[in-house]
């Protein structure tokens, strides 16, 4: 019985809460800065690669009132998203959503540079192979060479050669 | 006359090419020393035949020849004299002959150079500049003709070069104009550089593949284009600047990338050419990636060819535009083809290009060099794949997607950051061999200052930990970089008895290249600072004022004071100018005009921001929008830029570093560094 009292009070509350927004949104419209930032993460299909909230065409003007009047009747950034998506297709997102196909946009790079990765280190383990062969047989000396290989020397034997 | 002439100039330009590629081959392969003369000759007609042609372009585009269509589209009667002849490469059938008389001109400057011992390269190096010249001319005379007229046949506008039948020659009034876009004076200039430095790009590649013909696959080749490669960098990375700038100050967006295709067409040899120029040093100090380095110059090629064509025919910008252009399968043609020979033509080479020497140590600077390869590389892939997937979903999906900033900011800023990384360590590690313990001894002292600086940041200036990490690295890279002078200056003058000064500027002086990387290093670092500031804390707002009113951004308040609105006849052109005072924290700064130039001719608008610019932030205002009668109000949209005067400071010391490390040496007659190396038998920190 104190569970579904809670439960009551708290859909109640919800409710108020909702309401509040709800009339805070009717009563004032959504600032220039709301519009934008919506807008931002959106491309029109005619101008490529500027964001609809810098895109100076008339087109685009359309769009972002289009906004205004959305997020006016209370719908959410993902739901005015959502609906220019379904209006004209995956291209108006900034990129392409993370489903089906496009996931390839997502995994290829990486894949590929894991492998460059994969190829680079055992190339280099394969190089420097002879070297660690002969850093046993050479025992603490040759370890310690680059130790004494100091920055004066090498600077020294460089400025022998400028000469 | 003049179109006939010019026309007619540019198909004997490509028959001369078609001859040189020829001559020089038969040359080569019969050991005849007078057709490979012939082929150079050749060769060197094709310079001053594109400049007639050139010329003969530039007279029409100058005096209104409105029936040429190209300058038509390019041009009108209210532009300027010097936009008339920089709109040469306005458009895609002019540059496209731009392209080949900048290559004729560079591949003449080679082939006069005397030759001596390098002569067998010479027939290779004609055949591979004339073959990139065929294609280019190809192009101009069978597709992209900058020469075509239009001709009234039967009522119609059409476009031809020769009369059609009971056509008469038709003359427009006045030209479409150059989009205002391009008259900027950094776009004027900003082209030209791109493809100076993609044409460079061209000389290196026709030398590694003259050493892979003729087997001479030792590292002559290289030290022969060393400075094309610098110099085509230099060019490449000046034309990306000057875009950039361009984008901040002509496209009204508040910004200076945008991660557009056309900007990626231009950043995606830039990356390969990077990677080389650090690549190429391994195989000189060590004898060391000779495939490596081929590749690269190959994809070099590759991608300069990939990026002209991406830049300005747009046949890239959809599948249907691509099937549609007839362009499109040539040029996609000409890529592949180069690509499959130039790559079998390393695989035949295999053996010979096997490396001198081994690698010695993980941590050596060879390892870093190559693992700073990989990181150029993974860059190059995002971008590539990026660039193409629109068409690959387009191909597979029949949807087209846009592939915008935010998956390339995310893909690149960890790679970035590990460059950076790399860019404080690498500097620290030898030749051949450095173990954690030398390097850690060498570093440590820069990596705790530059955590007090960062500490310092994080208490006064922002607790963004992605920003954050972003300076620490900038903070380190800095005092590695700086430290590398002092101490090499400090070593020079324990060794020669100078003072630190001298010791110093003859340091830096007889060591142009590495110390002009590390001036790149540095200046690599304060555009870093400027992006960093750009990426993380910029702040925008937007707001429609009356007169009289403000907005607030950031400490600044912008109030708008009045509005004008005039047209300047002569220029073609109604300007619409805003004036705003400025205001931050209370404290009067000054007035900023941003304004909206409409073109009449080409019926475009350009969005000039008022732009109040210093060290620790530009306010750059944007007149969006205003009411007919300018006192019921005007919209300005207004970014905060913290920072990023620090790109261009960066910038400007960045061409420094690169002219300081390209420029002449007092005496050409290097020696192999590689054989100084094997006489003293020591591992030389350069």
């Amino acid at each position: 019985m104190k569970k579904v009292l809670h439960t009551l009070i708290f859909t109640f509350l919800l409710s108020v809460l909702f309401t509040g927004v709800a009339l805070a949104q009717s009563n004032t419209p959504p600032t220039d800065d709301e519009v934008n930032a919506v807008a931002h993460k959106l491309y029109c299909p005619v101008c490529e690669s500027t964001p609809l909230d810098v895109c100076p065409t008339d087109a685009c003007k359309d769009w972002r009132e289009l906004i205004r009047t959305m997020l006016a009747d209370g719908k959410t950034e993902a739901q005015i998203l959502q609906h220019f998506q379904e209006q004209y297709g995956a291209r108006v997102l900034a990129e392409p959503p993370k489903e089906g196909f496009y996931w390839l946009i997502y995994l290829l790079p990486p894949a590929i540079i894991l492998v460059g990765a994969f190829f680079l280190f055992r190339s280099l383990k394969e190089w420097t192979k002879p070297k660690a062969a002969a850093s046993v047989l050479g025992g603490a000396g040759s370890e310690s060479s680059p130790e004494k290989d100091s920055y004066l020397a090498r600077f020294e034997e460089e400025l022998k050669k400028q000469k | 006359m003049f179109a006939e002439f010019g026309y007619g100039i540019l198909v004997v330009s490509f028959l001369v090419a078609i001859y040189s590629v020829v001559a020089a081959v038969y040359g080569a392969t019969n050991k005849s020393a007078a057709m490979v003369e012939s082929a150079r000759r050749s060769m060197l007609l094709m310079f001053p035949l594109i400049s007639l042609s050139a010329a003969a372009l530039i007279y029409l585009l100058v005096t209104n020849h409105f029936e040429v269509a190209f300058v038509y589209e390019v041009t009108s009667r209210s532009m300027p004299t010097y936009l008339k002849v920089t709109a040469w490469w306005g458009g895609q059938a002019g540059s496209l002959v731009f392209w080949s008389w900048l290559l004729a001109g560079f591949a003449s400057a080679v082939t006069i150079r005397k030759w001596e011992r390098d002569i067998e390269f010479l027939p290779w190096v004609i055949v591979v500049c004339s073959v990139t010249l065929i294609f280019f001319l190809g192009m101009v005379v069978v597709f992209e003709n900058p020469f075509t007229r239009f001709w009234l046949v039967a009522g119609n506008v059409e476009p031809h070069m020769f009369a059609p039948l009971n056509a008469t020659l038709f003359t427009a009034a006045d030209g479409n104009g150059l989009n205002p876009l391009l008259r900027h004076p950094g776009m004027v200039i900003h082209p030209p550089m791109l493809y100076l430095g993609f044409v460079s790009y061209v000389i290196p590649y026709a030398f590694a593949m003259a050493a892979l013909i003729t087997g001479r696959t030792d590292d002559r080749w290289i030290r022969l284009t060393r400075r094309w490669s610098l110099w085509a960098w230099l060019f490449l990375s000046f034309g990306l600047v000057l875009g950039g700038r361009w984008a901040y100050d002509v496209l009204g967006w508040g910004g200076y990338w945008g991660w557009d295709p056309v900007e990626i067409a231009a950043f995606m040899p830039w990356l390969t050419g990077t990677a080389f120029l650090h690549s190429v040093m391994i195989q000189e100090k060590r004898g060391l990636l000779k495939h490596w380095n081929m590749i690269l110059v190959i994809l070099t090629y590759a991608l300069v060819i990939f990026g002209t064509f991406l830049t300005r025919s747009g046949v890239l910008s959809s599948v249907h535009a691509f099937a549609n252009s007839p362009i499109g399968p040539f040029f996609m043609g000409f890529v592949s083809l180069s690509l499959v020979t130039s790559i079998a033509l390393v695989i035949w080479r295999w053996p010979m290009l096997r490396g001198e020497t081994e690698m010695k140590s993980m941590l050596s600077r060879e390892a870093l060099f190559l693992l700073n390869n990989l990181l150029f590389m993974s860059v190059l892939v995002i971008c590539f794949w990026g660039v193409i997937f629109p068409l690959v979903s387009e191909l597979f999906t029949g949807q087209k997607v846009t592939v915008g900033p935010p998956f390339y900011e995310r893909a690149t800023a960890p790679l970035f950051a590990a460059l950076m990384f790399l860019m404080g360590v690498a500097p620290l590690s030898a030749w051949g061999h450095s173990t954690i313990q030398t390097l850690g001894r060498a570093i440590w002292k820069s990596a705790v200052a530059a955590l007090v600086i960062t500490a310092i940041l994080f208490a006064t200036y922002t607790q963004n930990i992605i920003a954050l990490i972003g300076f620490f690295l900038i903070a380190l890279v800095l005092l590695v970089t700086v430290q590398e002078f002092l101490r090499g200056a400090r070593a020079r003058q324990k060794g020669q008895s100078e003072n630190f000064f001298t010791a110093l500027s003859r340091l830096i002086g007889r060591n142009r290249r590495r110390y002009g990387g590390y001036i790149i290093h540095i200046s690599m670092m304060l555009m870093a600072i400027g992006i960093l500031g750009m990426e993380s804390f910029q702040t925008s707002t937007q707001g429609s004022l009356k007169q009289g009113e403000a907005l607030n951004i950031s400490g600044y308040t912008v109030k708008y004071r009045e509005l004008a609105s005039w047209d300047d006849k002569g220029k073609g052109v109604n300007f619409t100018r805003a004036t705003v005072d400025v205001y931050k924290n209370g404290i009067y700064l000054g007035v900023l005009n941003p304004r909206i130039d409409y073109y009449f001719d080409s019926q475009q608008n350009m969005t000039i921001p008022g732009n109040r610019s210093t060290f620790r932030d530009d306010l750059y205002v944007l007149l969006v929008d205003w009411q007919p009668v300018s006192s019921m109000g005007a919209t300005f949209k207004i970014f905060v830029n913290p920072l990023v005067n620090w790109l261009w400071i960066g910038s400007l010391l960045f061409l420094v570093g690169i002219i300081f490390a390209a420029w002449p040496d007092r005496d050409p007659a290097e020696e192999p560094a590689r054989a100084v190396r094997k006489a003293s038998q020591t591992s030389a920190a350069d």
